[in-house]
């Protein structure tokens, strides 16, 4: 079981209160994602739950018991750190024993579950070299080891991938989904990166300076985001945003369209302007479109066939049912 | 990024480096090839090539017993070194992991003591280890090398609990272990590499202490540095005797620093080799 719930939970770190009162439930199982720019207290959100700092006030319930001034030890979760934060003086083995031993398992015991995570984790063979004679995905994985040996009722990642090259990012991205598919248990994972936020998460938490902007499932804020926050904060490219007259036409202060629901035609269309950086990516075409008197730049992706060169003039159609509005305080209509 | 340097600069910097060691090994090479001379070989003049004659170590040894003095030192030193951890140990802990805003403060006042000269302090010193019966005895002696290099041994000690990162032992608090579990298992191992060398480095200081240890001793508590000192005064034309008695003071430190070089380097440079 891992359900957590927040009621009223408020940091203040001397007079700064980076985590304003804030409440939000976790259901057991969830894959839950945190995501917002660097420094909007992401980190400090997940340390409360794992009770490395305390909170300033309100309360944590784990499984509907108050967990509030429970130590660390005695939540039953478990953390990935950025740094991995592996013992660097005990071998793979010793580092996935050392909650087991903690906890009192034995021997053989231990011996079972950390051959487990091994063959689950492809560790096997490193089991007996030290955390520095590792890469940094292997040394991620004996983090992620260390974390599943000892059964927890949720696990806490804090940006586990943002040490990672591009191309192992994608790759332990896809398993820790298929670790959540296999165990079933809580996760939260926070993460400054949208894209990572969309792949892997049932729900995704948007926070800003410690404020909640929006709960939902990565589809639930693709397509109805909001406020002007959360619609430029998730997609990729970023939604365009523009206000003045174009928006006063639809009733809003602001309004946004997805790169993808503008229509971009070297024949005619409802906003003109000059074609300037494109990028072909092949399967789609991003073309970044200048002197439209509505935004500094506005971005379109078309079709991967679409050829258009710098300098030429065009036309940009939005497709009106995908419209967002926004009111003057910048919320949804 | 590799630069590119052409042979002869290369062969021109191994040069000018060997040089320079030589130039400051050479005194002690010197001293080494004087205490080999007897002692007319000695006042001769300069010469590279002794006669590998022993007498000057048969002199000093016969007309001044070698061990009390060295059996003073290895006391002196290890004695001094141990304390000095025991109170240094706590004190860099506290102020690495829970700093507060006058930390840095406490460590520039305690590093500014040893800006002063030690002259500076003598006379009271003396007056003290005068009156409390202090003068010339071990324990004495080793109170006062300790507080010498207490500063030091902080700052060294203070600048290897800071490289221990935070997370690791919160990924201890999180893996179950209590504030015991998470000093034995997780922060001494991490942290007995720096104290290594932070011991080594504070063995050698107070080894080669001079000043007080000429001061405030006679023969008790005199370790070898005395030895030398009581050598050059009365003796001071006997260049081969001096010279025996000044090597066989910095052989057992020479030897100890050639077995540790390693933890040594990482010591002088405070952390910064890894
Ligand atoms: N121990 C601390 N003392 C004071 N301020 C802190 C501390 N930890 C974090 N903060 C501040 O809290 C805010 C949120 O930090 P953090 O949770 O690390 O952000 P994020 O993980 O989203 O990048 C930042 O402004 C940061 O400066
Ligand atoms: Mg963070």
């Amino acid at each position: 079981m891992g359900q957590i719930t927040l009621q009223g939970v408020t940091k203040r770190f001397g007079e700064v209160e980076v985590i304003p009162p804030l409440d939000l439930t976790i259901e057991d199982g969830e894959f839950v994602v945190f995501v917002g720019p660097s420094g909007c207290g992401k980190s400090t959100l997940l340390r409360l739950i794992a009770g490395l700092e305390d909170v300033s006030a309100g309360d944590i319930l784990i499984d509907g018991k108050n967990a509030t001034d429970a130590s660390p030890a005695r939540r039953g979760l478990a953390m990935v750190f950025q740094s991995y934060a592996l013992y660097p003086h005990m071998s793979v083995r010793k580092n996935i024993a050392f909650p087991l031993k903690m906890a009192g398992v034995s021997k053989p015991e231990q011996d079972r579950r950390i051959e487990a995570a091994a063959k689950a984790l492809n560790l096997t063979s490193y089991l007996d070299r030290r955390p520095g004679q590792l890469s940094g995905g292997q040394r991620q994985r004996v983090a992620i080891g260390r974390a599943i040996v000892r059964e927890p009722s949720a696990f806490l990642f804090d940006e586990p991938l943002s040490n990672l090259d591009a191309a192992l990012r994608v790759g332990m991205r896809l398993e820790i989904s298929e670790l959540h598919n296999r165990l079933k248990t809580t996760m939260i994972y926070v993460t400054h990166d949208q894209v990572e936020a969309m792949t892997m998460a049932d729900k995704i938490v948007v926070l800003q300076a410690g404020r909640i902007e929006q709960v939902g499932s990565p589809l639930d804020l693709y397509l109805r985001p909001k406020n002007v926050f959360v619609a430029g904060f998730i997609g990729s490219p970023r939604m365009n945003l523009f206000s003045g007259a174009a928006a006063a036409e639809y009733g809003a202060m602001t309004i946004g369209v997805r790169p993808e629901h503008i229509r971009i035609s070297g024949q005619g269309g409802k906003w003109k302007g000059r074609v300037g950086v494109s990028e072909h990516l092949g399967s789609d075409s991003f073309f970044y479109v200048e002197d439209t008197g509505l935004a500094e730049t506005i971005t379109v992706r078309a079709d991967g066939e679409v050829t258009l060169h710098h300098g030429d003039t065009v036309w940009l159609t939005p497709d009106e049912g995908k419209i967002h509005r926004f009111d003057t305080n910048g919320d949804r209509i | 990024m590799a630069r590119a340097v052409s042979r002869n600069t290369k062969i021109g910097w191994t040069i000018a480096a060997w040089a320079v060691a030589l130039l400051i090994f050479f005194p002690i090479l010197y001293t080494i090839i004087t205490s080999l001379k007897s002692e007319q070989e000695a006042i001769a003049g300069f010469d590279l090539i002794p006669s590998f004659t022993l007498e000057s170590y048969q002199t000093v040894q016969s007309q001044n017993n070698y061990w009390r003095p060295f059996t003073n030192s290895v006391i002196l030193a290890v004695g001094s070194t141990l304390l000095a951890l025991i109170v240094a140990i706590p004190a860099a802990w506290a102020m690495a992991f829970s700093p507060t805003k006058r930390t840095k403060d406490i460590l520039m006042w305690m590093l500014s003591t040893k800006m002063m000269p030690a002259v500076a302090v003598l006379v009271p010193i003396y007056l003290i280890f005068l009156r409390t019966g202090l003068m010339d005895t071990r324990i004495g002696l080793t109170v006062l090398l300790m507080m010498i290099n207490l500063p030091i041994v902080v700052w060294m000690l203070y600048t290897y609990f800071r490289e221990i990162p935070g997370e690791i032992l919160e990924a201890a608090r999180m893996d179950g272990a209590t504030l015991r579990d998470e000093i034995l298992y997780v922060l001494t191992p991490m942290a007995i590499p720096g104290i290594a060398s932070t011991l080594l480095l504070n063995i050698i200081l107070a080894w080669n202490e001079a000043f007080w240890t000429i001061q405030l001793t006679t023969t008790n508590a005199a370790p070898l540095s005395a030895f030398i000192a009581s050598f050059s005064s009365p003796q001071g034309l006997f260049w081969a005797k001096l010279s025996a008695a000044s090597v066989m003071a910095i052989a057992p430190i020479l030897v100890l620093g050639w077995f540790s070089q390693k933890q040594l380097v990482r010591g002088l440079t405070f952390g910064a080799v890894k």
